[in-house]
């Protein structure tokens, strides 16, 4: 293990260094671009044996990363906002090819207006395109989450492409504190790739991708979630395997000063850095407080968040992103359905934040803190989404 | 280069059975192609006719590795899969000398392909790219594209009483290619089997992309008989609409010279989408496109070199 100053974009692109994959295609966008750049440098200076495939579009893209999956190589990319949203057909094709890429989404806001800093609304966008979800919180985190990524996504029971997401320039762009694994360690963790279907195996040609009608369609749509479901325990196998190598467990949350809380915010990416500071704050000045940081979002770990909440007297989801015209966005919607018919008759409160980069700061989350002691004395949720830190 | 007896000898690639129309030109094309490639090869296809009726779950008509992604991205595709035979091949992970062949239709590769080819070629995978150019979006019942001739019916683009067809001429993607400057560019035709095959010979043989641009009669869109393609087919290139002519290493050829130069007429009289060439008011628009014709077959034989005898 060492220890290095690493942004975001440069620990995701040592945890692709380590990995050495056989192949990644890439376009840039930011803010993924020095990711790439810097594993562009990698390629050039022969550290790594990949690839290096620069198409001409995101699209293409995601195509040549299905061809190139499809052939029997490990494939990695990485993409931000639209050009996450110009693969879109293609994120579900590679999915339903269950093609196990893994890709970083540096996250950044979605047109329009075009703005190139950080929210969700890229990613959360994609959340029913077949593909799992991973969060992080720091560059840490970014580095960890892409390296266990790989193992997931090639997991026999899973055969699923896996995103692993950090905010767009909060943690793509800032130098941070990062324990690097030894090269050796991480390639071990990885271990080889063994494809059970390849192109170029001409021996025994298989067609991948065929015109699927209703006699069958719905079938392969069933075996697909059956390998999401099957990522459910693989995530935590594979947390607890990395846990043991690294001394950082990874489950699907990670509670924080939960234990006696009465009070809570759901909350994933650089935002639950925030939160902690303002829980530690909140705890010396006597509240039961606690907080949610969820990092696996797609498979959604709806039995166990509820298990965590049970027992609070009111709470708060964060969304960095909106779903226009539904009640609240896609966080808020996964927690609250998953607490349907569980018991918990409580208070529970959607935040919209940070939309196209906007500071959350400890006064953002001290009142949201605030409101919901308010919503926990008078046993009621606002009747609608609350969005923070907006003039309106 | 490949005898009639020494390919009728091989193994079909593309197995009977498959769900392509009666007299349908693609399928031969591709037969053609895959017996000339041999085994040691991976096809990528695009969304189109040829996918559709090849592979309907659970059956395939591929006796080689074959995939099928979406519309519009086949050629980026098949660049991911020669890029991860390269790099396999590089780590020592596979032996085998291969060979990748991507095939899209008109509407895949004129229209909504082309960011992917042309990004494809300028990145010189080794790989060719064959469209079948049936010269409209046949799968979804004839709708208008890039390749349609001037003046041609389509469902997007009908015949009326006051627009006649489609109001353009088609675009010359032979020569967009050609532009790339890739080792090898060649525009062909399933009825000329020997020109065909040794093109395929060619574009397999190049070290980086190579293209070919088929002609590929589609009975329901063209709308003639289903034992005419093979005649039809050879009259696109007796009148000049469908010259064929290699680019090799920049040099243009023309493969071969018709004995003589058929009128537009011949060809455009056997299919129903070019009618109203023939009914009485229509004169106008077939001299139009004959003109067309003229022109681009002036200026195909200004820039080859010198032809060989007509016939040859």
């Amino acid at each position: 293990m060492k220890i290095v100053g690493l942004t975001g974009n440069d620990a995701v692109a040592e945890a692709m260094r380590q990995v050495d994959p056989d192949v990644v295609a890439a376009y840039p966008i930011t803010p993924q671009t020095e990711l790439m750049e810097r594993f562009a440098e990698f390629v050039s200076d022969g550290i790594v044996k990949t690839e290096l495939v620069l198409v001409e579009s995101e699209h293409s893209a995601m195509s040549a990363c299905v061809g190139a999956s499809g052939a029997g190589s490990r494939v990695m990319t990485a993409t931000s906002a639209n050009g996450l949203a110009l693969m879109w057909e293609m994120l579900y094709i590679a999915a339903s090819c269950r093609c196990p890429i893994v890709m970083t989404v540096v996250n950044r806001a979605l047109s329009g207006p075009i703005n190139i800093h950080c929210d969700h609304s890229d990613s959360m966008g994609a959340r029913d395109a077949g593909w799992i979800h991973l969060f992080s919180e720091n560059s840490q985190e970014a580095y960890d989450n892409t390296l266990q990524a790989v193992r997931i996504a090639e997991h026999p029971d899973v055969s699923l492409p896996v995103m692993v997401t950090l905010d767009g320039f909060i943690i793509s762009h800032t130098l941070e504190r990062v324990e690097i694994l030894e090269d050796e360690q991480a390639k071990k963790f990885v271990g080889d790739f063994s494809p059970k279907y390849s192109l170029l195996d001409v021996q025994n040609p298989v067609t991948m991708g065929p015109l699927d009608f209703h006699d069958f369609y719905f079938e392969h749509k069933r075996l697909q979630v059956q390998g999401m479901e099957n990522a459910r325990h693989v995530v935590r196998e594979i947390g607890k395997e990395y846990g043991a190598l690294s001394g950082r467990d990874f489950d699907y949350f990670e509670s924080y000063r939960m234990e006696d809380a009465e009070l809570a915010v759901v909350a994933l990416g650089s935002a639950v850095g925030t939160a902690r500071g303002v829980v530690d704050e909140l705890r010396d000045e006597g509240k039961r407080v606690g907080l949610l940081k969820l990092r696996v979002f797609r498979p959604f770990p709806r039995r166990e968040i509820v298990e965590l909440l049970r027992g609070l007297k009111a709470f708060a989801v964060m969304d960095r992103s909106n779903s226009f015209g539904s009640y609240g966005g896609p966080v808020f919607s996964e927690v609250r359905s998953a607490c349907y018919g569980q018991g918990l008759e409580l208070p529970i409160v959607n935040y919209v934040y940070g939309l196209g980069g906007r500071d959350t700061t400890f006064e953002d989350i001290r009142r949201v803190y605030q409101e919901i002691e308010q919503m926990a004395s008078s046993g009621k949720a606002p009747d609608d989404i609350r969005f923070l830190n907006v003039r309106e | 280069m490949a005898t009639l007896k020494d390919l009728a000898s091989r193994e079909d690639l593309l197995t009977g059975g498959h769900r392509a129309c009666a007299g349908c030109g693609m399928t031969s094309i591709v037969r053609q192609i895959l017996l000339v490639a041999g085994k040691n090869v991976v096809v990528g296809c695009a969304t189109g006719c040829l996918e559709v009726t090849t592979t309907i779950f659970p059956y395939s008509a591929w006796r080689v590795p074959f995939i099928h992604s979406a519309f519009e991205n086949v050629a980026a595709t098949v660049s991911g899969i020669e890029t991860a035979y390269r790099s396999l091949r590089k780590q020592g992970k596979i032996q085998e000398d291969m060979r990748f062949i991507a095939f899209g239709g008109d509407g895949g590769t004129y229209d909504i392909g082309i960011q992917a080819l042309s990004g494809a070629l300028e990145r010189g995978h080794k790989m060719l790219y064959v469209c079948y150019d049936n010269e409209a979006y046949m799968n979804t019942g004839n709708q208008r594209s890039g390749a349609t001739p001037f003046s041609a019916h389509t469902s997007t683009c009908p015949v009326g009483s006051v627009i006649k067809g489609k109001q353009q001429f088609n675009k010359d993607l032979t020569s967009i290619v050609a532009a790339h400057g890739v080792p090898y560019v060649a525009q062909a035709n399933g009825a000329f089997w020997k020109d065909l095959t040794t093109k395929v010979e060619k574009a397999l043989s190049v070290d980086g992309p190579s293209f070919l641009n088929v002609l590929s009669p589609c009975v329901l869109g063209w709308k003639y008989p289903t034992d005419e393609t093979v005649e039809i087919s050879k009259l696109a290139v007796d009148t000049c609409f469908w010259p064929l002519y290699e680019v090799d290493e920049g040099v243009y050829r023309i493969t071969h010279v018709p004995p003589k130069k058929k009128p537009l007429g011949e060809w455009t009289k056997p299919q129903g989408r070019f009618r109203h060439f023939h009914q009485p008011g229509g004169e106008a628009l077939l001299a139009r496109a004959q003109a067309e014709v003229d022109r681009r077959w002036e200026k195909l034989l200004s820039i080859s070199e010198k032809p060989r005898k007509p016939g040859q």
